[in-house]
């Protein structure tokens, strides 16, 4: 095994692990949460919640990568060999979600070419759900591949696939390095063109208009913290991996902080370019923006088509849009692979080009279910059962091993003696309370709320097939993996001699 | 738009970005650069 690779600036791994926290769900979800939980007074627990749970997990993830030189089964498997399935757990968490999280890229490079000539025409929801998914009536029911889809997704694997075969510096560091300004890019020139709308200042009064009532209500707290921590990609082997690759004497507090403060201001600005949309939209239909408010895929592929026929130039406007979707978005998968990838090259010793191919090909087998007519139901429940419980699950156990089993002091002096800034006591206090209660709660109010009321009125066989059998099946092939034999370094020694 | 949500959008943009800046004047105060 070679020495490990190593990110060839400060500058570059800070690009990439932004690109990585800076998804799909930065533009489309946060703004919405924001506005549901009491529009600018969210920001108080929001803020809160980046302070004491979003910097400590993500200055824990830098560390222990960093320290360990590993990916996360390896890192698992070096504090005892017994833990080694929690880090298989995450990255199989990535793994699922790597499979459809690519064809929501795939659906928004389609939308990229569909901009240049308004082709959702004047019924954006009917062209979305039934001329360009082609909707069957279940999620067992695939009518068929959708060959757009298919297309499209093989480009944004193809994509992925380069940027990790080319290696870290090469590959991943150079990828970031033009993705993250030009997205950053994109956005400010959006802002710049649709605040000056008539509207547009409605819109964001209601999203950043205070309702300090909210604040109190202990649902948007929980609300808050579940926003800083599906944003930030900690939990799931991803920071581990990428912090894997950092100098032994490379600062850790303060890229983790700059990370996790940039990803944080980036869903500000997306909010205000989505807000500014809709107050927009509101205006020119006559609608009120409680009615046209959303999130997720109805927000992207339904609204945001539907305003952006209003606006002016709405052909510039719509494919800048959606180019700023896809870059987000194929930003996060990149890291994402790495992070499965990082851990196969680890545990048996296989080359890079070989692992990434392997691991694309195989991706890309399993993405095509989503490129049929069943791919929005499938990946509906795919996505919901994978974040409110394998993700959580597997974030828990590490965040208790870590925080409780293993002593944080020493990774507290660790990255004090390399960081811009220390952290205190109050850094452990937050990782072992705070943390953990919040992820508690999380996965307690979600099963509660998956075993009443079941999810999106699918039936409970669907569900039962794609959903419930997750977590179960990702921990099964955890186990198996931690117990395949490994290479001599995977244990005794970290590559690259540190 | 409303004086409240005037501020409360200048101190989540500012309190998000200024912190940013802030890791970035020390890590060039630092001079930890690579």
């Amino acid at each position: 095994m070679s020495k490990r690779e190593q990110w060839g600036s400060r500058a570059g791994f800070i690009l990439a692990a932004v690109g990585s926290a800076i998804g799909l769900g930065n533009i489309w979800r946060f703004p919405y949460v924001a506005y549901d939980n009491g529009g600018g007074a969210f920001l108080i627990p929001y803020i809160f919640a980046l302070l004491t749970a979003g910097i400590p997990f993500m200055i824990l993830e830098f560390g222990v990568g960093q320290k360990y030189r590993s990916s996360a089964p390896r890192l698992f498997a070096r504090l005892n060999p017994k833990w080694e399935w929690v880090g298989w757990l995450q990255v199989m968490v990535a793994a699922i979600i790597a499979t459809y999280y690519i064809a929501v890229i795939g659906w928004t490079l389609n939308y990229v070419t569909f901009s240049l000539d308004l082709s959702w025409g004047d019924d954006p929801k009917g062209f979305f759900f039934g001329e360009f998914l082609g909707l069957t009536s279940s999620p067992l029911e695939f009518g068929g591949i959708r060959w757009p889809i298919f297309v499209s997704c093989l480009a944004a694997w193809g994509i992925t696939w380069l940027a990790c075969v080319s290696g870290i510096k090469k590959g991943i560091e150079r990828a970031n390095k033009v993705l993250i300004p030009a997205l950053f890019l994109l956005v400010l020139l959006l802002i710049v063109r649709v605040v000056t709308l008539d509207g547009a200042l409605d819109g964001l009064n209601y999203l950043f208009k205070p309702d300090f009532s909210k604040v109190l209500d202990y649902k948007v707290w929980a609300a808050a913290y579940g926003q800083i921590f599906y944003s930030l990609s900690v939990g799931f082997s991803i920071m581990v991996a990428y912090s894997s690759y950092l100098p032994p004497d490379e600062d850790v507090n303060n890229n983790a902080a700059m990370t996790v403060f940039i990803n944080c201001g980036f869903s500000l600005l997306s909010g205000v370019l989505i807000f500014s949309v809709l107050g927009n939209m509101a205006l020119e239909t006559g609608a009120s923006i409680k009615d046209v408010a959303g999130a997720g895929v109805g927000l992207a592929f339904v609204t945001i088509p539907k305003a952006i026929n209003s606006l002016p130039a709405p052909e510039l406007i719509g494919t800048l849009f959606f180019l700023c979707l896809a870059m987000a978005g194929v930003s996060s998968h990149i890291s994402i692979v790495e992070a499965c990838v990082s851990s196969l090259i680890d545990k048996f010793g296989w080359r890079r080009r070989d692992t990434v191919s392997f691991f694309c090909l195989g991706g890309f087998a399993v993405t095509v279910v989503f490129t049929t007519g069943a791919g929005l139901f499938i990946l509906d429940i795919v996505d919901h059962f994978v974040n409110s419980q394998a993700l959580l699950f597997g974030a828990i156990i590490e965040i208790i091993l870590l925080s409780w089993v293993l002593n944080l002091e020493d990774i507290r002096t660790h990255v004090n003696s390399l960081s811009d800034f220390s952290v205190n006591n109050l850094w452990k206090k937050c990782l072992k309370y705070v943390t953990v209660a919040v992820l508690g709660y999380s996965i307690l109010s979600n099963l509660h709320g998956d075993l009443v009321n079941g999810y999106g009125g699918y039936p409970v066989r669907d569900l039962m097939l794609l959903g419930w059998s997750l977590l179960p099946v990702s921990l099964v092939i955890a186990f198996w993996l931690k117990n395949q034999p490994a290479t001599e370094r995977f244990i005794n020694k970290p590559a690259g001699g540190n | 738009m409303s004086i409240e949500a005037i501020i409360m959008m200048i101190v989540g943009l500012g309190l998000t970005w200024g912190g940013a800046c802030w890791c970035f004047v020390t890590a060039i105060r630092n001079n930890r650069h690579k």
